[in-house]
């Protein structure tokens, strides 16, 4: 069972913002779901490996060769707010 | 004679003889796409102007007699989490709501280079997070069959484009049944090839181990024709396959082959896991009526156990989470998406804009993600969710040393109502339960509409092993054959 204090931390986690009345209602709806895959607990994985990816060919390597990228305006175009050829932030060294 | 109503194959066939022009067959489809939407909304953005330029351009070079490409003058549409330079791309949500991207997904670059014609940017759920496409910020789209259900998810606006012909083609993504569900509820066929031998460079990562770009057609024929046109080698994806194997060329599939020959002596096993108590039983007696299709044409049926399937969507849910929490960590409201306009600190900043711009179902997954990689539960969760997806991955290729294929329902559920299980994620997720466990072991995989029941489709789930598409093709084509010849 989760508590809503571990729901509150996980969302401080993850950078989001839940209402009383929101954070009520996932705790429950969460606990459904963590109920349901309990159900691994059920299975025996002594010895077993795990899986992250189904393809054995990980960290391909290629050739370090220069490649054009792309523009600076295109990749700022989608920004909300930029500055001097830069994304805006707000200042967090004084 | 509509043109629409034509299958992808027959037009590119009539666009190369020049019995119509590619300009004629966009223009046909817009109009049948005004007709249509506002019932369907299978759509987030149309490409008209684009498109009829670029069927200008095809026409062109069929009347200058120049080689043209496999999906020549064709009408397609793209899943709005696949890239499209200078055309929005939103992934269904808010957070990209006026993003246009600055390059094109490699899918897509194959889809231009082979001449086919992009539609428009189709409706999904907020990115492909949900089995109905109503987390879709941009409001649901509704099953062509009947309007008052759910065309599945979360590619349903593929699905819902190619079943009321707005489209002839469409492309998905499907990370656990995401294409082969929305197919078998709007009655079309719809396959998510093995993982590596499709590009995933350009589509916006859910749970980046388990996606795959797919696609839907009308027929297997159709579904197949783009899949050729998409599939291949790219050095952009690092978890892309180098390997020739994996390559589908349509022409090897060729017509004069009588449906009949396709299924004789193949192997065909049926776990007996894949019924269960909650499914509807009357699906069940379709799967039964297909089977004895398959059999009544020379193949070989046996029912087998996979022991482990039962916990796939268990696994599924902890290691697909655990990914998107990790993935989605990008959407942070500074270099583009969605940026909140009140905060005071560079925190608030990425709290703000992401509590405002993110729908329940993704911060739902944002949230069990980030509980199942947290310290203290990585172990108990995550790593045990890894180890069971081995299981189920040995379970499946013990399989495959014996039987070319594995036959399943595609759902244990028809098509439900829009809002019938929007208060109940855990029963929404029941949905996938037979399609899940492909994406664990990345084997490739198909739906195809097999009967109906009180007049709602049902799909057939043909299951094919890593880099064995010509396998589920064969099985796809064959009882299609029997099917239409009245077996």
């Amino acid at each position: 069972m989760i508590t809503k204090e571990q729901v509150e931390h996980m969302a401080s986690l993850a950078k989001l913002k839940f209402s009383e009345e929101e954070i009520d209602e996932f705790t429950h709806k969460f606990s459904e779901v963590l109920n349901y895959v309990e159900k691994l607990n059920e299975v025996n994985i002594e010895n077993v490996e795990p899986t992250y990816g189904v393809n054995s060919h990980t960290q391909v390597l290629r050739e370090d060769v220069v490649q054009e990228g792309l523009s600076r305006q295109e990749v700022l175009q989608n920004t909300k707010e930029d500055q001097y050829g830069y994304f805006k932030l707000l200042k967090i060294v004084e | 004679m509509d043109i629409t109503k034509l299958s992808a194959f027959e037009m590119r066939k009539k666009i190369s003889k020049k019995e119509i022009s590619s300009k004629e067959l966009i223009t046909a489809h817009f109009n049948r796409i005004e007709e249509v939407e506002k019932d369907i909304n299978a759509f987030i953005t149309l490409n008209k102007e684009e498109a009829l330029k670029s069927a200008e351009k095809v026409d062109e070079k069929i009347v200058k007699g120049e080689q043209i490409g496999l999906l020549a003058g064709l009408p397609i549409g793209i899943k709005d989490n696949i890239v499209t330079k200078d055309l929005r791309t939103t992934c269904g949500s808010k957070m990209l709501e006026n993003f246009i991207p600055p390059y094109d997904a490699t899918v897509v670059t194959r889809i231009k280079e082979a001449d086919g014609i992009i539609i428009g940017k189709t409706n999904m759920d907020e990115f492909a997070m949900g089995s109905s496409t109503e987390t879709s910020y941009f409001g649901p789209t509704k099953n062509p069959i009947d309007t008052e259900r759910v065309p599945g998810g979360s590619s349903g606006g593929s699905a819902a484009a190619v079943k009321s012909n707005e489209v002839a083609l469409a492309l998905g993504t499907d990370t656990g049944g995401s294409i082969r569900q929305p197919a078998a509820y709007c009655d079309i066929v719809g396959i998510k090839p093995s993982y590596g031998i499709v590009s995933r460079y350009g589509t916006v990562s859910m749970a980046n181990t388990l996606d795959q770009v797919g696609v839907f057609g009308r027929d297997v024929k159709d579904a197949v024709f783009m899949l050729s046109a998409i599939t291949g080698y790219d050095k952009k994806d690092s978890t892309s396959f180098n390997n020739p194997e994996g390559t589908i060329i349509f022409g090897s599939f060729p017509e004069e082959i009588d449906y009949r020959d396709y299924l004789k002596g193949m192997k065909i096993g049926i776990p007996r896991e894949f019924t269960y108590e909650g499914m509807d039983s009357r699906i069940n007696e379709e799967i039964k009526k297909s089977i004895k299709i398959f059999e009544s044409l020379g193949a070989e049926i046996e029912e087998i156990s996979l022991p482990h399937i039962e916990y796939g969507l268990a696994a599924y849910y902890i290691i697909s989470t655990s990914e998107i929490s990790s993935n989605l960590a990008r959407f942070d409201g500074v270099r583009y998406g969605y940026r909140a306009k009140e905060y005071n600190t560079l925190d608030e900043l990425y709290t703000n804009s992401r509590t405002e711009a993110f729908g329940e179902e993704v911060k739902r997954r944002i949230m069990l993600g980030t509980y199942s990689l947290s310290r203290g539960y990585a172990e108990d969760h995550y790593k045990k969710a890894l180890k069971v997806r081995t299981l189920i991955k040995n379970d499946f290729d013990k399989a495959f040393s014996k039987y070319d294929i594995i036959l399943s329902p595609t759902c244990p559920i028809l098509p439900f109502k829009l809002g019938e299980k929007a208060k109940n994620p855990l029963a929404m997720y029941m949905g996938d339960l037979f399609t899940v466990p492909v994406n664990l072991a990345g084997l490739c995989a198909m739906s195809i509409p097999c009967g109906y029941v009180e007049g709602l489709p049902v799909g057939l789930q043909i299951i094919g092993d890593r880099l064995k598409e010509a396998n589920i093709i064969k099985a796809g084509l064959g009882f299609e054959g029997g099917v239409k010849n009245g077996l």
